[in-house]
């Protein structure tokens, strides 16, 4: 939908697309239609939130797919092994 | 620029005031019609299933039974195996499948067409989003307003009212303050011309975001006007009508000084009832001096305690307050829905009262030609046969409707061709159509003299002043063609051809508009609360007023702006106006429509309309064996070659060229 509309609005340059894809930001939240504190407000809000999920996504992530990893394979390694030794 | 938005409010107020009449949920014992004492030669009739479905769904789906204990059915005052007070009443839109069948269609003249295309998933769920913001910051703001951080620009409670009621905390007041305050601006704004195709605005201009305004000193000339009701254009400062106003005034002045009960009963007063009751049709008439009042005041004088009142839920806000005053029983059908309504006749006429059981006094069903909100018009054939069926009156408020529809501007009564002394009561206003202000009730002789009598509105209302009469009577001759020319037809003609014009366009770019093909009222759906404001600053921006209609007029996610077209537009104008929608809605991103876009038109003639119909069938189409059949036993009636189903077998993607099929219609194209 943004692309056909895109192609329709005729943009002279990046940064007005970037302008346009702002204010349909500002619409869709709402948000345009208050005052600039509040706004300044809201935004820092969702990005601050925004900034902190990747954030952590990027400190925890790693560390949690780590542990996954080694818990299973763990689990089936000691399994294979074990079927092994009773195999031999 | 019209106050929609005030007018709103006492809508909502009403809408949900109505809506409280409902449900106590408790199972009850229910009864059958069966039962009911005078029951019998109802059900009988029932099975002619006068809505299509309504009698066997709701006898079929409710399992509706008399108790054996023999307690009373309607405990505490409502009977209540009615389907409509089980579930609690709020405004739902059926789905758009449903609107579009048309039922009963052989009771139609011409096609009805009415859309209302359903809310995309997407959009009200952002809706809802965006609704959800501003509320949290609402209560921000309301928060710093306790806490005197910011100043309170609106009242509120004093001290020493602390541990009273609280007086501005309900939803309407929070709105107000925090939704509605943001984008005030879009409202009322001051025209200093004369509102017709094209007006003046005062800018104005506002330093605290819109608690206050300043006026700048300089006009917005030339603002292409797509807000008034000005549907024939006669809003003119020039020609016959302001010619005779003034003429009138030099004879009468302005001013009447009395009622029509004491002195205020001039010879233009009696000359405008006389050309209103013609006009319309009736035995006689009764002009007032407000519209409003019309409604609100006349309802009273007649239905009273005892009586029904069978209401759309959509009626403006004079019905509803008339309604109220009147002190009688009101219960609330859906929207321009002929099975709710038959519904709660059969139940009011099999139960009678509450608890009593006595039979209704009278029923009056409260029914507008109009709705201009939705822009549908009343399915008026159906609801007469019902009215006459049930033997209840009708009460038809043509206040959109009048002037604005049918061939020879008659209203909603000849735009479906029917005869008006079907309708019990014909109101309508002066305000829009015929540029003027007032209102009239048009009916049988005896009922008018009664009105005369009893109306607050004829008796403490000061009588309408001369030029307003005057206006009427000459714009109402235009109409009807007594000045000798064909002016008024014109008009007429070129209203139905703008709005179709309009119409077909607007859904063309692909946004959704409501309402039916033929109503020169038009909401297109903005839904989003930020895209209220920010529509009607970005057309005044390409100098075009519109208005844009908000929560308490409309359902919360529902948000439209409406345009009026005007027989005083001219195509130049209302290509402007689209250019600049579209170029508006790109921006916006408010082409929701997923519609598919209407194939290259067939350009229909009146009287070409047959035979291509006929082609279509025979050699056009490879029709399956029935559905030929029926269309043979329609083409029999070949006087009704422009039935609704006819055109709903052949595939016409584009309807508002099918409409040119209507031989009424035929001369414009």
């Amino acid at each position: 939908m943004k692309t056909t509309v895109a192609c329709r609005m005729i943009f002279k340059n990046l940064r007005e697309y970037l302008a346009w894809l702002y204010y349909q930001y500002l619409l869709i939240t709402g948000i345009y239609v208050l005052e600039p504190w509040e706004k300044s407000i809201f935004n820092s809000i969702l990005f601050s939130a925004i900034a902190m999920v990747i954030y952590t996504s990027y400190v925890f992530v790693p560390i949690h797919v780590r542990l996954a990893l080694e818990f299973f394979s763990g689990v089936f390694g000691g399994q294979t092994k074990s079927t092994m030794t009773l195999m031999n | 620029m019209g106050g929609c938005f005030r007018q709103g409010a006492s809508a909502l107020a009403a809408r949900s005031g109505r809506l409280s009449i409902s449900p106590s949920r408790r199972r009850v014992p229910e009864f059958t019609l069966n039962d009911a004492r005078s029951g019998r030669d109802i059900i009988t009739r029932f099975d002619l299933n006068m809505t299509e479905g309504s009698a066997s769904k709701t006898f079929n789906g409710d399992a509706c039974h008399r108790s054996s204990n023999g307690k009373s059915a309607g405990k505490n005052g409502y009977v209540k195996n009615h389907c409509m007070y089980r579930q609690p009443q709020k405004y739902r839109r059926p789905r758009e499948k449903n609107r579009n069948v048309p039922h009963n269609s052989s009771l139609y003249k011409t096609p009805f067409m009415e859309s209302f295309e359903e809310t995309p998933l997407m959009v009200a769920v952002l809706t809802y989003m965006g609704y959800g913001i501003l509320t949290i910051f609402g209560y921000l703001r309301d928060f710093l307003r306790h806490w005197n951080v910011e100043k309170c620009n609106v009242a509120r409670e004093r001290e020493e009212q602390k541990d009273f009621v609280p007086l501005y905390q309900d939803f309407e007041n929070f709105y107000t303050r925090n939704l509605y305050m943001r984008i005030r601006d879009n409202w009322n704004r001051p025209i200093c011309s004369v509102p017709g195709a094209k007006m003046d605005l005062v800018e104005r201009v506002s330093q605290d975001y819109n608690w206050t305004f300043e006026h700048t000193g300089k006009v917005v000339k030339d603002v292409i006007n797509m807000g008034s009701y000005n549907y024939l254009g006669f809003a003119e400062n020039n020609g016959a009508c302001a010619d005779a106003a003034i003429e009138a005034t030099h004879k009468y002045g302005v001013g009447v000084g009395s009622t029509r009960c004491e002195m205020g009963t001039l010879d233009i007063h009696e000359e405008l009832e006389q050309l209103v009751a013609r006009f319309l049709g009736v035995e006689s008439s009764v002009a007032f001096g407000m519209g409003f009042a019309t409604n609100s005041m006349n309802i009273p004088a007649l239905t009273g305690k005892g009586c029904l009142i069978l209401s759309d839920e959509l009626n403006h806000a004079s019905l509803v307050l008339g309604a109220r005053l009147s002190a009688s029983t009101i219960r609330v059908f859906k929207h321009n829905n002929m099975q709710s309504l038959e519904k709660l006749l059969r139940d009011a006429i099999a139960h009678g009262q509450p608890r009593t059981h006595r039979p209704w006094k009278k029923i009056l069903i409260l029914v507008e030609g109009i709705y201009s909100m939705e822009g549908s018009i009343v399915r008026l054939p159906e609801v007469i046969a019902l009215k006459k069926r049930y033997k209840a009156y009708l009460y038809l408020d043509e206040a959109h409707s009048i002037g604005a529809l049918g061939p020879n501007g008659r209203g909603v009564v000849d735009y479906f061709g029917l005869d008006p002394k079907d309708v019990d009561i014909m109101m309508g206003t002066f305000t829009k159509s015929f540029g003027a202000a007032g209102g009239y009730i048009g009916g049988k002789k005896e009922l008018i003299d009664y009105l005369r009598r009893h109306s607050h509105s004829a008796l403490y209302a000061t009588s309408m002043p001369p030029p307003v009469a005057q206006q009427i009577i000459t714009s109402m001759k235009i109409i009807m063609g007594e000045d000798g020319t064909t002016l008024g037809a014109d008009r007429l003609r070129q209203l139905s051809q703008n709005t179709n014009y309009f119409r077909r366009k607007l859904r063309e770019i692909g946004f959704i508009i409501y309402g039916n093909d033929d109503s020169p009222v038009v909401p297109m759906m903005l839904y989003m609360p930020a895209k209220i404001g920010a529509f009607g600053r970005e057309m005044l921006k390409r100098n075009i007023g519109t208005v844009v209609v908000g929560f308490p007029a409309t359902p919360i996610i529902e948000s439209r702006a409406r345009f009026c077209v005007s027989a005083a537009h001219t195509k130049e104008m209302l290509d402007t106006a689209l250019e600049a929608i579209s170029e508006v809605g790109d921006l916006l991103q408010l082409k929701y429509s997923r519609r598919e876009q209407p194939l290259p038109s067939l350009g229909w003639m009146s009287e070409e309309s047959l035979l291509q119909a006929r082609w279509f069938v025979y050699g056009g189409e490879k029709k399956e064996k029935e559905k030929r059949q029926q269309q043979q036993e329609q083409q029999r009636d070949s006087s009704r070659h422009t039935d609704c189903q006819l055109l709903q077998e052949v595939p016409v993607p584009d309807m508002d060229n099918a409409r040119a099929t209507t031989p009424r219609w035929c001369a414009s194209s």
